[in-house]
Order: structure tokens, then sequence, then C-alpha cells
């Protein structure tokens, strides 16, 4: 539940900017002390927080298409959300219908939803490694630790401070950076100034070089954020879960935007109409 | 039936004097021996006076112990800040320490103290909020360090490694400093004075 002392920080991803470089990943990686495994081949057990997917408009050349996703966690809310078209972020004002899909199943409560920044933790100390909450996820956002990083000698010594490495059997995402903000606040309790937008940016948004990431509090009207959601163009991922993400896309192609609601196709749809399937 | 209540009228005084022992070297081992195991000791570089420093300051532990422009905290003070007052050519007093610390001076080397209150690596601490936001003493937290004549011996656990300061020397929290610093004590200080105590707050 949202109140009007509280920020709510999320992030606006332009698809039609993002030229899958892979830039936000690397410095998404560099920036939280995420290691390099034996077998990085290894998708399944390999670690992203940032993952950058690519989709296509499934036509043949010369129609073909392509666009890519850059995918953090999404830090869901849950409850009512508002419509892309009335643009402001809303949350439900009952505190019982907050669901985030993460938080509700952890039996450890090592993750959990801060209500006065919006932002879901990850406390990979508490964590048991039962990764409920990797399967709760909708957005595969979450990684389990199969195995500890063999950081090479010597590396250990360049890893960021800021950011707790982790060990095996544990899960770990995306925080939005989370220590940047702790950093940013440390400064503004000094001169009692307030941590303004360009105070806290993520990793991801300063390393990307087409400038497809902008991040900041989507409920402030003075942030770029706030704007770029009431675009007809903003949309969220699988938005129909009602899981209420804080990482909003746009793109003006409609396919994307399909697509990212996991719209079927009209044959599809009439097609698992007809099986009884849906 | 019967013999099962005569045995119980039959418990000497005896009996009762084992089950006092028993409980006695249990206890004796629980809250003295095994502390004495778990925790190893080791001896800070060189001796130092808290008092006889905080005397000739203005600024109280401020004065050594600040903060940097961009809010954190330079915990304990390089060797450049000794130098301000301290020079390599002369020693200012007679005590023994004074010769092991003109060696760090001299050699212009960091003094490898060890830190009494150091966290784990999960944990974010800002002194700047509870310092300067919240107006906490330093001795709130820290107890009367800054009036110590010595350095204690540095305990640290032989499993985790973390000094002992973070658990307390009480082992049911009743002794005085150093005060306990565990999670459990920031949430609880969190919680009586309504600040938030979302997980992100003080873990990194």
């Amino acid at each position: 539940m949202w109140r009007k002392d509280q920020v709510r920080y999320g992030m606006v991803i332009d698809v039609d900017k993002c030229t899958g470089c892979g830039a936000c990943s690397v410095a998404c990686m560099s920036e939280n002390n995420v290691g390099v495994l034996h077998d990085e081949t290894d998708k399944i057990k390999s670690i992203t927080w940032l993952r950058v997917y690519q989709i296509d408009n499934g036509k043949p050349f010369p129609d073909t298409e392509v666009a890519f996703f850059p995918r953090p966690c999404m830090h869901c809310q849950g409850g009512e959300s508002g419509t892309p078209g009335q643009g402001f972020f809303q949350e439900d004002t009952d505190p019982d219908a907050a669901h985030t899909p993460c938080v509700s199943v952890c039996p450890a409560t090592a993750t959990d939803y801060d209500d006065a920044t919006g932002i879901v933790s990850q406390i990979p100390t508490r964590c048991i490694g039962c990764r409920y909450c990797v399967a709760a996820c909708p957005y595969h956002a979450r990684y389990f630790n199969w195995y500890d990083v063999p950081w090479p000698k010597g590396t250990p010594r360049a890893l960021s401070p800021f950011v707790s490495p982790r060990m095996r059997g544990v899960v770990e995402k995306c925080t939005f950076c989370y220590p940047r903000l702790q950093q940013a606040k440390n400064k503004t309790f000094l001169d009692g100034s307030e941590v303004g937008e360009m105070d806290y940016q993520t990793a991801c948004t300063e390393a990307c070089p087409s400038g497809a990431i902008t991040f900041g509090q989507l409920q402030d009207p003075g942030h770029k954020v706030h704007k770029l959601i009431k675009t007809d163009h903003a949309f969220r991922m699988l938005e129909k879960l009602g899981t209420n993400p804080k990482v909003y896309y746009t793109s003006k192609r409609k396919w994307v935007r399909m697509l990212a609601d996991n719209h079927l196709s009209q044959a599809k749809a009439a097609k698992a109409a007809a099986s009884g399937g849906h | 039936m019967a013999t099962h209540q005569q045995a119980k009228k039959q418990r000497s005084r005896a009996d009762w004097l084992l089950l006092i022992l028993g409980v006695v070297l249990g206890s004796a081992f629980g809250f003295w021996i095994t502390p004495t195991i778990l925790y190893a000791e080791k001896p800070q570089p060189f001796q130092f006076d808290h008092k006889i420093h905080l005397e000739q300051v203005d600024d109280g532990c401020k004065s050594c112990h600040t903060f940097r422009e961009d809010g954190s905290f330079t915990g304990i003070p390089d060797i450049e800040s000794c130098k301000e007052c301290h020079s390599a050519d002369e020693a200012l007093g007679e005590d023994p320490a004074e010769k092991e610390f003109m060696k760090y001076l001299q050699a212009d080397q960091p003094i490898p103290w060890l830190v009494y209150s150091r966290q784990p690596d999960c944990v974010f601490f800002s002194h700047a909020a509870h310092s300067e936001n919240a107006g906490f003493e330093c001795s709130r937290c820290h107890g009367d360090h800054g009036q110590s004549t010595s350095l204690r011996p540095y305990e640290y656990n032989r499993i985790t490694g973390y000094s002992r300061d973070i658990w307390g020397k009480g082992p049911i929290g009743l002794s005085g400093p150093p005060h306990r610093m565990k999670m459990d004590d920031c949430a609880k200080c969190h919680r009586e004075n309504g600040v938030n105590g979302a997980c992100f707050v003080c873990h990194k």
C-alpha cells in the first residue's frame, strides 16, 4: 500500500532503442559481484540478474522483425494496478491484497517488499535454498547458486565492497542496485538533502549506450520515468497476471506489446478454444 | 506400582546433591567453557589510550573518527590523521607503545588495528544515519570505549571469524558494554523507534 511519503522506484526500458548489446548485463554482473562459473554455456545454471531476451514477430523473411527485452527483477507488488493509459503507478489500498509472488512463498522470510521504496529485497544469508521463489517468479528473474563462484586468484580483491558476494545453495536476483541507494542515503544524512533522481541510478541504466533504460521514482512528477509510463506505448511484461511490476517497457511496435503480455494469435486462440485447452 | 512409589521415597540426600552438581557442571560448561573454546584472542598491534587522546582534542570522538564527504564513515583513522599531531622524528611520550607506534610512523605504514565492532559482510551499517540523523552518542553502542586507557585483546569466533563484540559479552545480555550488536538488537531498536525494518535497510 503506497502512502504519499513513500517512494516507488521503477524502470522504463525502451525496447525500440535496445540493440541487444548486453552492456547492461555486463555492468550488472560487475556491479553486483556476480561471478563467472566453470561452464557458462550451461544456461540453466548460470546467473544473469539482468538477462536480455530476443524475440521476433514470427514472420518469414523479409518481414521478420526482432526486438530485445532486457529483463531485471520486476519488483512486483500485486493488487489492483493502473492501466498504461492511466499511466500512474497504482498500488492496492488494501495491504492484504499486496502480493509479490516470491515474497508470499518464501518460508524463511529471506525476501521482503519494502513499503518505503517498493523494492523487493533478497537476503542470501537468510535464504535456505528451497527455490520456491524461483518457481513462483513468473519472470525467471531469480537464480539459484548451484556452485560457489570459482573466483580466480586475486580477483576477490576487485569485488565491490558494497555488495555481499553469495555462496552456493542460495538464491539471488536483481536488487535495483540497492546498495547505491544506501550510499546515496548516507550522503543525505550528512547534509540533510534528499536523494535526487541522479543520485540513485542503477548500473544498467548508466551502462546502456543507447539510453534505452530510464530509472527513477514512478510517483514523482519531476522524474523522467513518471512521464514515460504515461505514454500509450508503455506496457509491462505479463501484465495480465496482476503482479503489478515496476519495470515498464515502451515500444511503438504493436506486435512487441502484444507478445509481452503473451497474447495468443487469433488462429492459435481459436485452436485452443476448439480443443478445450487454455 | 507400589515398588515405584517406594523408589521415589527412597531418593536420598546424595541424589539431590548429584542433581545440583549436574546442573552446576552443565551451566559451567555452557556459560564458561564453551565460550572459552569458541573464542580465540588476538592482541592489538600495540596499546592505545583513548582517554589521553580525548583530553587533547576539541571535538570529541569526531576529531579523529570522521565522515567523508559522501557520508561514509572513516572508522579507525589512518596514519595520516595521526601525523597531524605526531611526527616521525620525535616521540611525544615515554610509553613503550609509543615506540611501536613510531615504527609505523617512520615506515609510513597503516596500523593493522583489529576492529572490535566489524560486522559480517552482508550488513550495511550507516554511521551517518545513527550519529548524524538520529543524534545518537557514540557511547550508546560502543560503550565507554572513548574513556578506556588500554585496548583489550580482540576476541573472535573460531568458526565464523567474527568479533565477539557483535555477540556481546553477557550470554543473556545482562552485562554492560560492549553492547551486543546482533541483528535482533538492531531490529529491536528500529521497532521501538518506528524506523523502517525492511531487510534492505541494513542488508546488502
